[in-house]
């Protein structure tokens, strides 16, 4: 029996990945997307498609993300407006570099090898994070000001009294566009760190803005890719089926945990992402089928221990249990 | 397989992203309804209340 002409066997995966993924993105408020793209050039997806589907599933979890946030978000519109003019464009050259690689029949290998270069930085940077060795706070400001004394015309100003080049501002959200069009991310993770430490933004109105930029550049990306009918649908469908339940779970549960003695997982989770990606890759050219099943159990396998992590450490606040088994694993 | 494809180009991508702003609303407002009907009894016994 199949649903969608997706066996029932892979819907249960995919909406319990999607599961796993909202659980994630609830409780982090990032890896909603560049765990999805990988998944699916793991379970064998072509790179266009793997990139569409994961720009849609971006849209569709940043309209919840939205919705959830309409009441108190703070959104600075020059900025957004800004950053989705130079996204659009960005994204719209970053899907361009997709299909180019994909005519000359390169584009899994590199969008396979930037995916491995990428979450191998971000993993890296939280796992330094978690360790207490981060000097994000000090380095910060001073580059924000820095930042902010370039004077290149148009200079904008934004909420919080920050002054800072439209130029600048631009260059960024190109930057990211092209990421965001090339990989299926929705660059939430580079945004908001780009804004509040690149530019200074206070982090209420990068939080508000950051959703609304990546509702419309998702979407904007999704309707690229649709138009050449690079969007699995179906997937997309399930994935969000379970991410929107996830993503309840995750958010109540930073109510109970603090996410910093989770971090730890998390980073090794986007680490043994590269590793699946670059152990499929492998597989792949040298046709050692192992490799394609190390690949996959690494991807799912990581998701489910930190989503689970996440999950048990909630359980172990709310039962008031600090020095049990369980839950003395679930601090990182 | 969900009648879109027929459509193709421009048309199909309107489609395409309408279908996943759709659904994102739905789930938004079943899972919230969900959530307050069974949330606090949820809470209550994993807390072993």
């Amino acid at each position: 029996m199949a649903i969608f002409g997706v066996s029932l066997a892979m819907v249960a995966v995919f909406v319990g990945f999607g599961l796993l993924i909202g659980t994630l993105f609830g409780f982090f408020g990032m890896g909603g997307s560049f765990l999805v793209t990988p998944a699916l050039l793991v379970l064998g997806y072509p790179s266009t498609v793997a990139v569409g589907s994961g720009l849609a599933f971006v849209f569709g979890t940043s309209v919840i993300g939205a919705l959830r946030h309409r009441d108190h978000g703070q959104v600075d519109y020059t900025l957004a407006i800004i950053m989705i003019i130079a996204m659009t464009f960005g994204i719209e050259l970053g899907k361009n570099v997709v299909f180019f690689l994909d005519a000359t029949g390169r584009a899994d290998a590199i969008i396979n090898v930037a995916y491995v270069g990428l979450l191998a930085a971000v993993g890296l940077f939280t796992l330094r994070d978690a360790r207490g060795s981060g000097d994000g706070e000090s380095t910060g400001p001073g580059l924000a000001e820095r930042v902010q004394a370039i004077e290149i015309p148009p200079m904008v100003t934004f909420r919080g009294d920050v002054r800072v080049s439209a130029v600048i501002v631009a260059a960024i959200g190109l930057v990211i566009g092209v990421l965001s069009g090339f990989l299926g991310v929705g660059g939430g993770f580079l945004l908001m760190p780009a804004m509040m430490y690149g530019l200074g933004i206070p982090a209420a109105v990068a939080v508000g803005t950051d959703i609304l930029q990546i509702t419309i550049s998702g979407a904007f990306g999704a309707f690229t890719y649709a138009e050449s009918g690079s969007v699995a649908l179906p997937v997309v469908g399930m994935l969000l089926l379970g991410s929107a339940l996830g993503a309840r779970v995750g958010a109540g549960a930073t109510n109970l945990v603090d996410e910093d003695e989770i971090k730890g997982y998390f980073a090794a989770m986007l680490l043994a992402g590269s590793a699946a990606v670059a152990a499929n890759r492998l597989g792949d050219v040298y046709g050692i089928d192992v490799l394609g099943t190390v690949s996959t159990a690494l991807i799912f396998g990581a998701a489910l221990l930190v989503s689970g992590a996440v999950v048990l450490a909630a359980v172990c606040r709310l039962r008031g249990d600090r020095t049990g088994v369980w839950c003395r694993l679930t601090t990182s | 397989m969900l009648g879109i494809e027929s459509l193709g180009g421009s048309a199909a991508a309107v489609a395409t992203v309408g279908a996943v702003l759709a659904e994102a609303m739905v789930l938004y407002i079943g899972y919230g309804a969900l959530t307050r009907i069974v949330g606090s009894r949820t809470l209550d016994a994993l807390g072993g209340e």
